[in-house]
């Protein structure tokens, strides 16, 4: 990708680009070509809300069939499809996602910052990511999915979208499980082009996150305002670039297994396959070195959120910051060296075991670390139960049943019993959906008025909360016990007569209560965002510095950048101490919330913004052009594809070279041009090849 | 190397709290990136490079190593040129900037012929194609992803090089521009070390 190289050749000479640089901010195309941290981040967040209902349906339809024993609600292919999906899509279209929103709207606005360092990067970011899921999701138009071509005797029993049960066209997507085990998922066993499209779907999303995991350390260590100091960022903040880092030496390593499973499938390279000599345990040890961290890329965003929200309505601040910022570092390092507790039932060797079984182990501690502290913080704290609190502290007691069921896979002869069963689906839903899903709802109500200058509705949001609460436990409780009496995951059907039917009709009714609570989240969101209570500067007595500007937030955010003395700024800007230690509430901390109110809104010279562009929207459209063609590369129209796909990237990759970053806007606030940070680093998706 | 210059008038935040560019910053984040991208490539070729019993021949049997040390060696010394152009630009020696851009992309330039070259002969007097063994799938792809990773870094150092000579000059901007193609470059050759180390020179007996 070389043209990034012409970027400052002609910065000195604005509106040389191929097109007409886009001037709106509004409408459609305002959308299309924003560069700001906090649209993309709004994006990002409806597209994972979407992701989340699209997997949430997938999952009530695995409910469904699995309600009663025998059921026939699928076929077997149609199951095996959604399941795979199902995974898929909540963990790198849903919750992956999520939290690149909350990072992109709340990383700048918390240390201070005008925005990203990369703010193109940033919507190239956003867009490939977009494209992705799509590229995904097309399975299910284009998609096939084929009977295996055994060369060993063993045929398929059922074509996938045959045998009994109904929805036998959702067959024709991946069904390999979203670990994508290999011989399973390779070309013997699954031909057809479903699972090329779930290989090539999540290299494009992983590209995603590699670029903004680049943009958000660089943000992080660089564009800090005065006075923020790495330990006085916000929790949410360090808890973020934890993740950019797992990010950023995870992600290399599916890369190296996705490309691997793509040769296998489309260009005949022997990496899996054992009928050539291949070994598919590689795969497992590929996938889980990328799939272990990424738990925690799932789950530390979440803490983040709660770090925040627990002190907020505790009214203290957060017992032990630094110790919970080092645990969180230290759960990402040591989450490098614990994959193969995923592996015990592989064959490993017993040394393997012990070991990888002992740094499972140790995980709990910087964990506990975490759990302790946020009780600590709640300890003596004068609390608000508030909606966000609520999810917070729901959050707090969800995980701690999934990290304790979490210890027990430590255990090599225990977890050999709990391979595969619905133990394990019960442990990774509690700290997956009881522990991230939860922390993310908690962040959404909480940080709801700075989208929209409103609070949510409180007894919607209760409504929800409760709702959400039995309906979770309805579901994923049972699921303990079903798996240790032996009821097997990623199974179709299940026969009579071994007691599991009424535990799974409990499951499915939970399963139809979590659906409702999303229900009235949806209602609460849209009935909020008009008529909620207006939210002024502050509504929650927050601790932290994006709560010192008005809400929503301006295009620019602030206007004088805070100078940061502490930890929580904002806190101690409003409070003092008596004596006895006990927070009391400076004079003029209203009259100086009414100062922000005004003095925020009211920029004395304009601001200059990074200005529009269209090319990342283009540029990020080049690559699945390009992956469909590697899919159907043997014929003309895949060589084609590929071509145009290149030429797509290559061109928007010139014009964004020659397209300088700021450039005079004919709307409001521009006149000094400022020869500010060129910002663009196209070089870092050099990546994108590799 | 001087930064950009930045203009903090009052009403912006401060850039840079480390001190270092922005793209500097970002290029080095990402390389590290990169490292874990070879190391997995080189790990998947260890581990079948000298696996007993494979159908067809092993990338090992038929390196061509005196051929290989002479193309290790051209692309050692674009790193070398890379430098002086490096050099030449902060002396402000334009001339000599672009002369030592063109000479590190054309030895980068002369690697890849040399890889085109060995694959050639691997497929062609050999028959080792992709398809052979799992061990020569691992050498294509290992060694095909860094010939990749050398083609974009020679893209990218024309295009500095037709930048320059259009212009006449490479501006400040551009000499963060150099120093980014450089520390990739760089990056570029100290992989093909430990490539050439690992996979080419020490030898390991089937298991």
């Amino acid at each position: 990708m070389a043209g990034d190289n012409q970027v400052t050749a002609t910065a000195e000479r604005p509106q040389s680009t191929i097109f007409k640089r886009p001037s709106s901010t509004k409408g459609l195309w305002g959308w299309i070509t924003t560069v700001d941290h906090k649209k993309i981040g709004i994006m990002y967040g409806y597209a994972a809300f979407f992701f989340f209902i699209v997997g949430g349906i997938e999952a009530l339809l695995i409910r469904v069939q699995l309600a009663q024993a025998d059921g026939e609600f699928l076929t077997a292919g149609a199951y095996n499809a959604m399941f795979t999906m199902h995974a898929t899509t909540m963990v790198f279209l849903f919750i992956m996602p999520a939290s690149a929103a909350f990072m992109n709207y709340l990383l700048p606005l918390m240390i201070g910052a005008r925005d990203v360092a990369f703010p193109r990067l940033n919507a190239l970011s956003w867009w490939i990511f977009f494209f992705g899921g799509i590229f995904l999701y097309s399975t299910f138009i284009f998609g096939t999915s084929l009977p295996p071509i055994s060369p060993d005797g063993i045929t398929g029993n059922l074509a996938p979208g045959g045998g009994p049960g109904g929805f036998g066209f959702l067959a024709d997507s991946p069904d390999g499980g979203w670990f994508g085990y290999q011989p399973n998922a390779g070309p013997l066993y699954s031909p057809g082009t479903a699972m090329d499209y779930w290989a090539l779907g999540l290299q494009i999303i992983g590209l995603a996150s590699l670029v903004s995991s680049v943009n958000f350390i660089v943000t992080v260590f660089n564009m800090r305002t005065l006075g923020m100091r790495l330990l006085r960022m916000p929790v949410f903040v360090w808890m973020s670039t934890v993740v950019a880092f797992l990010l950023l030496f995870s992600l290399p390593i599916i890369a190296v297994a996705l490309f691997m499973v793509t040769f296998d499938r489309q260009f005949g390279t022997l990496f899996f396959a054992p009928v050539g000599g291949g070994d598919p345990i590689l795969w497992q040890h590929l996938f889980w070195l990328f799939g272990h961290p990424e738990v925690y890329i799932l789950i530390l965003p979440a803490m983040g959120i709660v770090s925040e929200v627990i002190p907020v309505f505790s009214r203290k601040p957060l017992f032990g910051y630094s110790a919970v910022v080092f645990a969180g570092a230290a759960i990402a390092f040591l989450g490098f060296g614990v994959w193969a507790h995923h592996m015990f039932a592989s064959g490993i060797t017993p040394v393997a075991q012990a070991a990888f079984g002992l740094a499972t182990m140790t995980i709990a501690i910087p964990t506990g670390i975490k759990i302790f502290n946020w009780m600590g913080t709640l300890w003596g704290g004068r609390l608000r139960l508030t909606t966000p609190m609520l999810f917070a502290v729901g959050f707090l007691a969800m995980f701690t049943i999934g990290g304790l069921s979490g210890v027990t896979h430590a255990i090599v002869p225990s977890d050999w019993q709990q391979t595969d069963t619905y133990y394990v689906v019960a442990h990774f839903h509690y700290v997956l959906f009881g522990g991230a899903v939860f922390g993310l709802f908690a962040g959404l109500y909480y940080w709801f008025p700075k989208l929209t200058g409103r609070v949510m509705s409180e007894r919607l949001g209760k409504t929800h909360f409760w709702l959400q609460f039995l309906g979770f436990n309805l579901t994923f409780a049972p699921m303990h016990w079903l798996g240790l009496q032996g009821m097997v995951r990623r199974t179709w059907q299940y026969a009579p007569g071994n007691g599991f039917e009424s535990w799974n009709l409990v499951v499915t009714v939970g399963a139809f209560i979590i659906a409702l609570s999303i229900l009235v989240f949806m209602y609460n969101w849209y009935r909020s965002r008009r008529r909620g209570d207006a939210s002024g500067l502050d509504p929650w007595d927050a601790r932290t510095v994006e709560w010192m500007i008005p809400n929503p937030t301006p295009e620019y955010n602030f206007v004088n950048p805070p100078v940061v003395e502490k930890l929580d700024h904002w806190w101690h800007l409003k409070y003092t101490e008596d004596e006895e230690g006990r927070a009391v509430r400076r004079p003029e901390a209203d009259q100086m919330i009414a100062e922000l109110e005004h003095s925020e809104l009211n920029p004395e010279s304009p601001i200059h913004l990074p200005a529009p562009s269209y090319f990342p929207f283009i540029m990020a459209l080049g690559l699945p052009i390009v992956f469909y063609g590697v899919i159907y590369h043997t014929t003309v129209w895949g060589k084609a594809l590929i071509a145009i796909g290149a030429v797509v990237t290559l061109a928007s990759l010139i014009g964004w070279g020659i397209e300088p970053l700021e450039e005079p806007m004919p709307s409001a606030h521009d006149d000094e041009a400022e020869p500010e940070d060129e910002g663009d680093a196209d070089e870092d998706e050099e990546g994108a090849d590799g | 190397m001087a930064d950009l210059a930045h203009d903090t008038a009052d009403h912006h935040p401060p850039h840079e709290s480390t001190g270092i560019d922005n793209r500097k910053l970002g290029m080095w984040v990402f390389l590290s990136s990169e490292f874990l991208f070879f190391g997995a490539l080189i790990t998947n070729y260890l581990l079948y490079s000298n696996r007993a019993g494979y159908d067809g021949i092993y990338p090992a049997a038929i390196y061509d190593i005196p051929f290989t040390s002479v193309s290790s060696f051209v692309l050692l010394m674009s790193s070398l040129t890379m430098v002086l152009a490096h050099n030449a630009l902060s002396r402000g020696d334009q001339n000599g900037t672009r002369t030592w851009l063109f000479a590190t992309a054309a030895l980068g330039a002369v690697f890849l012929g040399g890889q085109v070259f060995e694959f050639t002969e691997f497929i062609v007097e050999y028959g080792m194609t992709m398809q052979t063994n799992p061990a020569a799938s691992a050498f294509y792809l290992l060694t095909g992803f860094h010939g990749v990773h050398v083609a974009i870094g020679v893209i990218m150092l024309l295009s500095l090089w037709g930048i320059s000579r259009r212009q006449g000059e490479l501006s400040e901007k551009h000499g963060m521009n150099l120093e980014l193609v450089g520390l990739y470059w760089h990056f570029v050759d100290i992989i093909w070390i430990v490539i050439f180390t690992v996979v080419y020179l020490l030898s390991y007996p089937p298991t």
